[in-house]
């Protein structure tokens, strides 16, 4: 158990990444009850764009520079291609069954992967990310990665603007009105059509910012990223209530925190051994996620709506 | 009008076909048939199926190039007359059900002979079938799951199952004992970790690793399996560096060997991840960084670099010009190619100078007395269709490059 507070980090870490990511479903969600299955895509385009950055930026540039005109690059591709889908490939079935437009999102996932595969240069396996120079910061007996540094920093920091942005602005409570009566608050002169692009946008600028993190934190990017983790953040978003913005980032803590416990303490439950694995990881989190669904099934913090006819 | 942009579309796409095929027939007639002979003689096709694409493009690459270079210098040499090679490679992308489709492909097209690949053995095993079906012979330049060609049993009783199926590698039976002995008796480390990707190739290698080291007298501290998928290996490296293990021994590929390795750097265990031939590429200390330095991996034969018989090979490779590195095995890949180019110089020698008409059950049969020497040495075929040269490198990261430390043949 002397790794225990290692592990609640490492875990942590993780299911801040989640988060970030989670918050582009759970808006979208929240106000066109769409799944957008393409985030996770939209989020591969960002770390993307932040990498075609710092390949701009002249040689022996710092991180000090180079970070936030990465963070820039990042947000303005992934906002760029969620606000180009939003117009291209969702609006046109705003009206039409639920399922259609779910299904293009699945459609428009795979296509945006295989247009970084087949354009962007040597996409076709993984790419180095550039890494912070340092070493790790030790607290105790924690250890915390340079890279994560700019997780711990950037996701409570992302929350903070997102809270003040939805709560006190003028847009943001045009938000919170689309999302409760999209028709009424049209009436109340409300303009939806901006509204929902807005939280697409905002929803990118996110995994944007949770990409970054991903390239420092392993390194690596690579045109398949974005399925396994936006599957992650999906469920994130499930779990901690979708169409709920905190609820979002402690659904990924939730998971992150409960995937990096199964992979350390499972296998040392007596008889459990054999499913303790970090392949296993996966399980344990959908099972947690069933189960919390089944006595909770509005998610950790969503409130019980009467479902809009 | 309706009828007339109908009639402008349809031509519009059989130009675009046509450019299309164009420019497919003269990319390979530039790779395949450099003697530029066209006396009428046949053309003979060898197939490659690797991942072109993807995570472990960079060893599918190299396997590709590899063989096509086989198939130049056998039509430079005019090494079998009348008979022109070609390469025609079809991209798996490590997947089982990949693989499968373009083996069917390669048994619907006549004029291919012979198959070189795949990398992987979980995609070997979803081919052997439909190739041994059709009396096409395949021979895999990195296959190293016993299984493939001694059958399930292998451990206590060996059967082989597919006559068609040959390779160039040896078997994990050989390289995880390998490595046990240089990391128990040479490298002295007594505490391992054992963590593996649960795939065919990875398990099989960390189970005859596992075999080896308690016998030894090692002690495995831990085991741990994880998804192929995931990124994220900080609590198993968390795990890893408090187990107390010397070295960690990791039974997998190097798309997940090189964070795996960072990260349990990262976590404070400055220890040694020990891999197989699957690590042992280029893109491994990409990903796993400065740190890497001291990391291990064994892979088949000696090193290219060394061998007499591989200069050449190296030489060529590079005077080919091609855009990628030959990569772990490429000589193993050359090798396959000229093994199946072999077989096939001994049926159209003993049936007069022409390709008889069942060419590829004769080829099949021909493989097995296949006997040349190759840029990995001497290549010849056992009674499961295993390669016969037992030969093994222990190669080390140093420089951000593998260098070979210790060279040896497996001996029970």
């Amino acid at each position: 158990m002397h790794e225990l507070p290692q592990q609640l980090v490492n875990g942590l870490l993780l299911g801040s990444m989640y988060g970030l990511v989670a918050i582009g479903y759970t808006m979208v969600y929240g106000i066109v009850q769409l799944i957008n299955f393409a985030h996770g895509e939209i989020f591969m385009t960002g770390a993307f764009g932040a990498l075609t950055v710092w390949l701009w930026l002249p040689g022996g540039t710092t991180m000090w520079i180079a970070l936030p005109l990465m963070i820039i690059g990042a947000v303005i591709v992934a906002v760029a291609i969620a606000v180009g889908a939003e117009r291209f490939a969702y609006r046109p079935l705003r009206n039409a069954p639920r399922l259609a437009p779910l299904i293009t999102a699945i459609g428009l996932s795979l296509a945006l992967q295989q247009a970084v595969w087949a354009w962007y240069p040597e996409a076709k396996s993984a790419r180095t990310f550039p890494q912070i120079e340092g070493g790790p910061f030790e607290i105790g007996s924690v250890t915390i990665q340079t890279g994560d540094i700019f997780l711990v920093v950037a996701a409570p920091l992302s929350m903070a603007v997102l809270a003040y942005f939805v709560m006190k602005t003028r847009t943001g409570r045009g938000m919170q009105a689309t999302a409760q009566d999209p028709d009424t608050a049209k009436l109340m002169g409300v303009n939806t059509d901006r509204i929902i692009v807005i939280a697409f946008a905002l929803g990118a600028a996110f995994a944007a910012v949770g990409a970054v993190a991903y390239g420092l934190k392993y390194g690596e990017i690579n045109f398949r990223m974005g399925f396994i983790l936006g599957l992650k953040a999906f469920t994130a978003a499930v779990l901690g209530g979708i169409g709920n913005i905190y609820g979002a980032m402690i659904g990924g803590v939730v998971l992150g925190v409960a995937e990096t416990l199964a992979t350390a303490y499972i296998a040392d439950i007596p008889g459990m051994d054999k499913f303790g694995s970090q392949s296993w990881a996966d399980v344990w989190a959908f099972v947690l996620l069933i189960l919390v669904l089944l006595f909770r099934p509005q998610g950790l913090l969503g409130e019980r709506v009467a479902d809009r006819a | 009008m309706r009828q007339g942009s109908l009639i402008a579309i349809t031509a519009a796409l059989a130009a675009g076909a046509l450019t299309l095929t164009a420019c497919g027939s003269r990319d390979s007639g530039d790779k395949g048939s450099d003697s530029g002979k066209g006396d009428g003689g046949s053309t003979v096709v060898i197939g490659v199926d690797a991942p072109l694409t993807g995570d472990l493009s960079a060893m599918g690459l190299g396997i590709k190039n590899s063989a096509d270079l086989a198939a130049k210098n056998a039509n430079k040499q005019n090494l079998v007359k009348g008979v022109t090679f070609k390469v025609e490679a079809l991209d798996d992308q490590a997947q089982p059900s990949a693989g499968q489709q373009n083996a069917s492909k390669f048994v619907s097209e006549q004029n291919v002979l012979g198959v070189v690949g795949p990398l992987n053995s979980s995609v070997a095993e979803s081919m052997q079938k439909v190739f041994d079906d059709a009396k096409l012979v395949q021979v895999s330049p990195a296959n190293t799951g016993p299984a493939l060609s001694q059958g399930t049993d292998w451990q206590t009783k060996k059967v082989r199952p597919y006559k068609a199926y040959f390779r160039t590698a040896t078997t994990d039976a050989i390289q995880g004992p390998f490595a046990a002995q240089y990391v128990f008796n040479t490298a002295k480390k007594k505490k391992v970790f054992v963590i593996d990707d649960k795939k065919t190739y990875g398990a099989g290698l960390a189970a005859t690793f596992t075999d080896e080291f308690k016998k030894l007298g090692g002690k495995v501290v831990g085991t741990e399996h994880i998804n192929p998928d995931a990124k994220d290996f900080s609590a198993v490296a968390t795990k890893v560096k408090n187990s107390g293990a010397q070295v960690v021994y990791y039974g997998g590929e190097y798309p997940q060997a090189g964070p795996l390795s960072k990260q349990i750097k990262a976590a404070g265990a400055k220890i040694p991840l020990v891999g197989g031939d699957g690590i042992k590429d280029d893109t491994f200390m990409k990903l796993a960084g400065a740190e890497s330095t001291g990391d291990l991996a064994t892979s088949v034969g000696a090193p290219v670099e060394d061998l007499p018989s591989a200069k050449q090979f190296v030489n060529d490779y590079k005077s080919a010009g091609y855009k990628e590195e030959y990569s772990a095995y490429g000589g193993y890949a050359y090798d396959s190619a000229w093994a199946v180019i072999e077989a096939v110089k001994k049926v159209v020698d003993a049936n007069g100078g022409k390709l008889p008409s069942d060419a590829r059950a004769k080829v099949t049969a021909a493989m097995q007395d296949v006997s040349f020497d190759g840029v990995t040495g001497k290549v010849s075929f056992d009674e499961f269709g295993d390669a016969t040269n037992k030969q093994l490198t222990v190669y080390a990261v140093k420089n951000g490059a593998w260098t070979p430390v210790k060279s040896g043949t497996y001996t029970g």
